[in-house]
């Protein structure tokens, strides 16, 4: 029997799970451990990729029944496009990831032991991969906890530190939050599907040959939203995130925004198109609004940031609401049945996923290097490391066009796709949908130019004047390994960009399998070279053109400008003149986004006070002022507290049972076997 | 293989080139006349440009490459841009290359490296400029984009040839949804282009000005490279109104005389807008930053209007 | 003119009473305001004319040329020479957050649209799209009442809606019997005149027109 794409995807699995045995061998020789554990999660990623790409190109599906787990209940492993697409998504990142990890890791080396972060990370990659491949209730759980717990170890990994507890703590209870809500969705589906008696419903497969009333699928299908939402940082359930990301390791943080949180959006397509398949167009709806509010909100609230980490935690929030905002478009059309416009909305929100993966990363990558070499997170502090760190900066400027959704790169394919379906919302058949949709499309528009200034900021204030702090560290570049990260993302951001026919074309057989739709050929109708995903009348866009139009005009004109030699002279800052100026003098982050701060400033808690000091000659000339801004999330005020508060309550009312006397505890034992006996009978 | 959509798009580029310093030069002498001052002629901006050409570089000692690459860059993007635009002709080989969406990103990167370059020296004017600049014109992306919904409405497209095709093949109706874009459209191009009163041109050296602060550092050739961008800018802005509102007169058929025909409309066309931005720009004083909320609200919520009263009313 | 015209030329008008709607639910200054006014008023007594040609309803003429006597002349009139006895005219009010503020009457635009929609699909008549304007224009005009806090801005505000009832009467049901509009002509007369009394009253009272001073009216606490 030749091997088949899943096989591939299992040994890659093994191997991940292997892996942390000859970690733990060789934790003796931490600079081996490095080389060798890292090189075998590149190897299986790489397996992992090539297992998903082929299902994907030759849009075949594949099972696996694996006969350990439960007594009756055997693991079913399943590959099929849509998961074949993502162990894609996950394994590309992972590859680049880990080979960028060799040269990040190695900064820990006699400051810690890193065996338990390779260990982790081997497992943490291992739960990933079984989540898209699971095929029934059981495994897939059992890897989303996995996967979760594996995560919370990495995010704790420097665990001497309070914050990084706190955060850790508060992943762990949002996700399990979302983890008890996922079970009972499956429940309720897996209950409908063969009746709550027997158990065997368990499987995908019952799943998908069921019929569900449509009470009941609503049920199980807002639960399952509310715990793939929590993991996925939707607003509000966001919270963990933008406090975990900062914490963990950058190169943890680079995967689990990168490629953790489209799990939660696999879940949620594989639940709604794939499982549940029949629905109506409010779901869609509900799915469009938590994608624009979390979009509009994520990209403000990375705006009011200065930590370089936390910023860009919280535009995870702003892509992740992007790609709700194509599956919302997508269940909407799917449900008025417009399989066509389902198809390319699907098509932008999974291609957005691909490419949010690989500038996340590659943002979450530079972010990694510049706190490797300078020890610090406060873009207040930095400024001037284009400098020092040319490579670096080079590559996070590809990530930050990216991310602005910016021509020719990859951010900007899937927004535009994603516009192209608002544009084709018309077509609905519902009047007052036809109004409200292209609002929708307003919002999209403001967040990508939202994300834009933020960008500007991230790398203007990191990378660009002086340097902005008191004490300037020694800057070293970063060496090859996390340099040929980088680039790989980089160069996979390009790549996407200017490349989407093909893409598209290859990632056709996804909206085919769920939706029965694909634009893929009319996506490529006109070559390569050409994107026009409706008809060439319609929209039409050309990466190669762009990419290469612009550079050849640049090079021209700098060639023609250059043929008489003009001198340049290098002087001093000129600044209209003014003498005295030093680096603190410079915009900082803070200041950047003052005028947005001022004009969205309502959505925010913002405390804002200027105080100054007493010793003055006169008011209007103050020795010194202080300045202290205090910008808070409404969301843990409103929704947090009162649950914080209450469970504190209720916890201190059930702590009354806590005695301390053994008496008492058996008093309760026994009670409970009495009631029990009394009804069970 | 037929030659003459190519020769058109050279035809574009190369108007591009020339017209776009005459342009300024046009509204420049409008203004003095409406304000009672002897103007430079039309020819001042070509002079400038020249000058700053035949200049040397003066460069601040931290520059990176980012602050030399964006002249280029800026530069890149406009000419590209003519070549999308169906400025004469609807048939241009390059006119697939993107839509409206498309276009409007691309003076997006620009702008992007505009105010990366602003904050490159560290002083206190880029990143102000920097600053103001981004956060205009995330203020007019969304009315930018409820514009392009309410004109892709009718004619179904976002491509700029299909939109000035089917306008010109169409009887002539009364649609309000085209009238309120064009307003909206009108204010959009008075914030992304830089003109009173959302940021002023001719000042310099005043806590108000946006892009000046940003390329305050530049001189020699790059400064030129970026005073003819923005110069094709303005041009570009108003031919792609004329495209999409006005578009009779551009040529669609292989026609020596269509051509003819379609430079005279156009010169045309351009006088008048021309006309019609120093009246606006005569007319209304440089607002403060902060009322430009209201100023950009006001386009948004005329696309959104004409959004609206496509569905409502037609 | 044919009646695919002339549907086309109510709707532009329609289009342009409701910016006219929107422009003074934003427009800070006192002179801006009237003149705001007298547009709308100006446009819907085109737009009745042509729906009274088309209708072959004759009374409409006659009501056309009432709104244009009452609305665009004298009512306009009447607040200018308000404005000046009571020295007002460089007062610019502080709006409330302008942008939101519209953001709420385009919801109001849509909110109406959804709420005529039984009547288009019965309706037969060449105004039918209208209403939905008409009905905007009214929501609109008691949003500015509620938004704003000079007492002239309320008048305006208040007439603004009386425009929109006028504008859904001809839209759908092309007019109401001229003797009712002849009584809410004479109404609106008499209510304008009633009010500009009592701005000399509470001008004279408490030396604004600012209504958030009638908050000290009510019983001390």
């Amino acid at each position: 029997m030749n091997p088949g794409p899943v096989d591939l995807a299992s040994l890659s699995v093994i191997i991940l799970l292997c892996a942390p045995l000859l970690v733990s061998l060789l934790s003796r020789s931490q600079r081996l451990l490095i080389y060798s554990g890292f090189a075998l999660t590149a190897a299986a990623s790489l397996l992992a990729v090539f297992a998903g790409a082929w299902t994907v190109w030759s849009g075949e599906t594949q099972k696996l029944i694996m006969l350990i787990g439960l007594p009756d209940l055997p693991f079913h492993l399943r590959l099929d496009p849509l998961a074949g697409f993502f162990l894609v998504v996950i394994g590309l990142l992972s590859f680049f990831v880990s080979v960028y990890s060799i040269g990040y890791v190695k900064g820990f080396l006699g400051k810690r032991s890193v065996t338990s972060l390779a260990i982790f990370y081997c497992l943490f990659l291992a739960g990933m991969y079984m989540v898209v491949l699971s095929d029934d209730a059981l495994i897939f759980l059992i890897s989303w906890e996995v996967m979760a717990a594996a995560s919370y170890f990495l995010v704790m990994f420097e665990d001497e530190r309070i914050e990084n507890r706190r955060a850790a703590f508060l992943y762990m209870v949002v996700a399990h939050v979302g983890a008890i809500a996922i079970l009972l969705s499956f429940g309720v589906l897996a209950g409908l599907a063969t009746g709550f008696g027997s158990f065997s419903g368990y499987t995908f497969d019952a799943m998908r040959s069921a019929h569900f009333p449509v009470e009941w699928a609503t049920v199980a299908f807002l639960l399952s939203f509310f715990g793939f939402a929590a993991k996925a940082g939707v607003i509000p359930l966001h919270v963990w995130l933008p406090e975990a990301h900062p914490v963990a390791p950058s190169n943890v943080s680079a995967l689990m925004s990168g490629v953790m949180l489209k799990t939660a959006i696999y879940g949620i397509i594989r639940v709604t198109f794939d499982l549940i398949r029949v629905f109506p167009w409010w779901w869609g709806a509900i799915v469009l609004v938590f994608g624009l509010v979390s979009a509009v909100m994520g990209v403000l609230y990375a705006l009011m940031q200065h930590d370089l980490k936390r910023l860009l935690a919280y535009h995870s929030v702003e892509n992740i609401g992007i790609i709700l905002i194509g599956i919302g478009l997508a269940m909407i059309f799917t449900a008025f049945k417009l399989p066509l416009l389902a198809a390319l909305a699907l098509t932008a929100g999974i291609y957005h996923t691909l490419n949010h993966a690989m500038f996340k990363g590659l943002l979450f990558m530079g972010a990694g290097a510049v706190l490797h070499a300078t020890h610090e997170r406060n873009m207040e502090e930095m400024g001037g490391l284009i400098h020092l760190m040319p490579w670096t900066a080079a590559l996070f400027l590809i990530g930050c066009i990216s991310i602005s959704a910016l021509p020719p790169f990859n951010g900007f394919v899937s927004e535009w796709l994603t516009f192209q379906a608002f544009l084709l919302s018309p077509s609905l058949p519902s009047p007052l949908l036809k109004l409200l949709i292209p609002m929708g499309a307003a919002l999209l528009a403001l967040t990508g130019a939202l994300a834009a200034a933020c960008f500007v900021k991230a790398f203007g204030v990191t990378f660009l004047g002086h340097w902005r702090g008191h004490h300037r560290p020694n800057v070293r570049e970063a060496d090859w390994p996390m340099r040929m990260g980088m680039i790989m993302a980089a160069a996979a951001c390009l790549l996407l960009g200017i490349l989407p026919t093909l893409a598209i074309g290859w990632m056709d057989a996804v909206p085919q399998q769920l939706i029965g739709a694909s634009i893929g050929t009319s996506a490529g109708a006109f070559g390569w070279m050409w994107l026009t995903p409706v008809a060439y009348q319609r929209a039409s866009y050309s990466g190669p053109i762009v990419f290469f139009g612009i550079l050849g005009i640049v090079i021209a004109a700098y060639l023609l400008l250059h043929v008489r030699p003009g001198a340049i002279h290098r002087v001093p800052i000129w600044d209209c003149g003014f003498e005295k100026i030093d680096q603190r003098m410079q915009y900082n982050a803070t200041s950047f986004a003052m005028p947005i701060r001022r004009i969205f400033g309502f959505l925010f808690n913002v405390k804002e006070r200027v105080r100054t000091s007493q010793q003055t000659v006169h008011k209007a000339f103050p020795k010194k002022l202080y300045y202290s801004l205090h910008v808070r999330d409404r969301f843990w005020g409103w929704l947090y507290k009162p649950v914080i508060r209450a469970s504190f309550w209720g916890s201190r009312k059930v702590g009354r049972l806590q005695q301390g006397r053994i008496q008492a505890y058996l008093i309760y034992s026994f009670v409970t076997i009495i009631v029990l006996l009394v009804f069970l009978r | 293989m037929n030659l003459y959509p190519f020769v058109m798009e050279i035809l574009q580029v190369l108007i591009l080139l020339a017209i776009g310093p005459a342009f300024v030069g046009w509204v420049r002498v409008l203004k003095c006349w409406a304000q009672g001052r002897s103007s430079a002629g039309l020819f001042q901006p070509y002079r400038d440009l020249r000058k700053l050409f035949s200049k040397d570089v003066v460069l601040a000692e931290n520059a990176s490459w980012i602050f030399r690459f964006m002249p280029y860059l800026v530069f890149g993007t406009a000419v590209l841009a003519g070549g999308i635009i169906p400025i004469l002709s609807t048939d241009l080989p390059l006119a697939a290359t993107a839509d409206v969406i498309v276009l409007v990103s691309l003076f997006a990167i620009a702008r992007f490296f505009t105010a990366l370059a602003g904050m490159d020296i560290g002083t206190a004017f880029g990143g102000m400029g920097a600053s103001r600049e981004m956060t205009v014109a995330s203020l007019a992306e969304p009315a930018m984009l409820m514009a392009i919904f309410t004109m892709s409405l009718a004619s179904r497209s976002t491509s700029l040839s299909y939109m000035a095709q089917l306008v010109m093949s169409g009887q002539s109706v009364l649609r309000p949804s085209i009238v309120f874009a064009l307003l909206a459209f009108i204010l959009i191009t008075l914030a992304e282009t830089g003109r009173i009163p959302v940021d002023n041109p001719a000042t310099h050296l005043e806590l108000t000005m946006i892009h000046e602060a940003m390329i305050l550092e530049y001189s020699g050739r790059h400064l030129a490279l970026i005073e003819w961008a923005s110069m094709m800018k303005l041009f570009l802005f108003t031919a792609l109104g004329i495209a999409v509102f006005a578009p009779w007169g551009i040529a669609s058929s292989a026609d020596l005389l269509a051509v003819a025909a379609a430079l005279f409309f156009m010169l045309l066309k351009l006088g008048a807008a021309g006309i019609v931005l120093v009246l606006i720009e005569t007319g209304l004083a440089k607002m403060r930053l902060f009322r430009l909320t209201e100023f950009l609200g006001s386009a948004f919520l005329l696309a959104t209007l004409g959004m609206l009263s496509y569905f409502i009313l037609e | 003119m044919n009646i695919h015209n002339a549907a086309q030329i109510i709707s532009f008008l329609a289009a342009l009473v409701l910016l006219c709607a929107f422009g003074m639910l934003v427009q800070r200054r006192m002179y801006g305001l009237i003149h705001l006014f007298a547009w709308q008023g100006l446009f819907l007594s085109i737009s009745t004319a042509v729906v009274g040609f088309v209708a072959g309803k004759h009374h409409l003429y006659i009501s056309s040329v009432l709104t244009l006597s009452l609305k665009v002349v004298l009512l306009p009139y009447i607040l200018h020479v308000l404005i000046q006895r009571l020295k007002i005219q460089k007062e610019v009010e502080t709006v409330v957050n302008v942008p939101m503020t519209m953001l709420i009457g385009i919801v109001l635009v849509i909110f109406s649209y959804h709420l005529t929609a039984p009547v288009r699909e019965i309706s037969t008549l060449v105004t039918r799209s209208v209403l939905a304007i008409a009905l905007a224009t009214v929501m609109i005009g008691l949003l500015m009442m509620i938004t704003r806090r000079h007492a002239v801005t309320q008048i305006i505000g208040f007439l603004a809606m009386e425009n929109g009832l006028f504008f859904a009467a001809t839209s759908a049901t092309y007019g109401m019997p001229l003797v009712v509009e002849l009584g809410v002509a004479l109404d609106v007369l008499i209510a304008a005149f009633i009010f500009g009394i009592f701005f000399f009253h509470i001008h004279t009272t408490f030396d604004s027109l600012d209504v958030e001073q009638m908050a000290r009216l009510k019983e001390g606490d």
